[in-house]
């Protein structure tokens, strides 16, 4: 059972982590257009969060962004590791989320089949 | 969209581009035989020139493209399934829109997972006021983002992980309560 009880031990137990916490972090951003949303960017977001909380990755930020105009091309998933290009993910399932995480947001490798655009001093 | 909870999620996200800080929701299962959600919103507003067009997918305020669909979309589903939008805005003031839909209609879209729908929602919109009332008839459960908030303290907020992981199991399981109450478990 949860309840708003719980929220004070977090409280305690986050002290911790809000230092840890920088914006110099890496950037995941999705697609929540409605165009995204009917693709499924809920979904591809929901993973992306759990899967950020299975590997206790708390400096990474999760960020939204509208219709980009790649409607067909949704759900688009953007990565930017500090001091790194901005690289665009397209067509992005639930199921690609973990490689994404793993390869890309940990360790650095971008992975090209799934890339549809890569924009330079993409630092935002 | 294949579920309702996808029309809301798209629809507040309309409030939140035209600048709301602050959401209140409500969702009512069974509504005298209908299916409900309503949203009202403190953003930028519409004039009445512009509320009069926005059911037209061909308007939209949009640079990237040059039609809008999220309006349509919903008034579509609702009027398939024996329902209406109803919407008031005025420039300045705010947005309500109300939705409904016949709660046994053939072609009524399912409602979907709401708790998750809030939960990717409040992470990438920490700071938004949001107000929830989830009912199944007169069985009510209430959410208020600011009573959570003010018990995480001022540092913290829907982005951490622990906390939007707490956020998903309790939704999750307050509306199955209501659900339950209703008699719809």
């Amino acid at each position: 059972m949860k309840s708003l009880e719980d929220l004070k031990a977090l409280r305690e137990k986050l002290q911790a982590d809000i230092k840890v916490r920088e914006n110099s972090g890496t950037k995941i951003i999705v697609g929540m257009g409605t165009c995204g949303i009917a693709a499924g960017a809920r979904e591809v977001m929901a993973a992306i969060l759990d899967e950020l909380a299975v590997r206790k990755l708390k400096n990474v930020q999760v960020q939204q962004t509208g219709c980009i105009g790649m409607c067909e091309k949704e759900v688009l998933v953007d990565v930017v590791r500090p001091g790194e290009p901005r690289i665009t993910y397209g067509r992005v399932k639930p199921i690609d989320v973990k490689r994404i995480i793993a390869e890309h947001v940990i360790n650095g490798r971008i992975i090209e089949d799934l890339v549809v655009g890569k924009i330079e001093g993409g630092e935002i | 969209m294949k579920e309702i909870s996808l029309h809301i999620l798209d629809l507040m996200q309309n409030s939140i581009e035209a600048g709301a800080n602050w959401i209140l929701l409500e969702v009512n299962e069974n509504e005298d035989g209908f299916l409900t959600f309503s949203i009202s919103d403190n953003g930028r507003g519409m004039s009445e020139d512009m509320l009069k067009k926005v059911r037209d997918p061909f308007v939209t305020t949009r640079k990237t493209r040059n039609v809008g669909m999220g309006i349509p979309f919903v008034e579509m589903t609702t009027k398939q399934s024996g329902g209406s939008l109803i919407m008031k805005s005025s420039s300045g003031k705010g947005t309500f829109l109300k939705a409904s839909y016949l709660r046994d209609h053939l072609d009524r879209p399912p409602l979907g997972d709401v708790a998750n729908t809030i939960k990717v929602f409040l992470v990438t919109n920490s700071h938004l006021h949001f107000i929830m009332h989830y009912c199944v008839g007169h069985k009510k459960f209430s959410f208020d983002s600011q009573v959570v908030t003010k018990l995480l303290g001022e540092n913290l907020d829907f982005s951490y992980p622990e906390v939007y992981s707490w956020l998903g199991e309790y939704l999750t399981q307050e509306i199955d309560k209501v659900r339950e109450a209703g008699g719809l478990k």
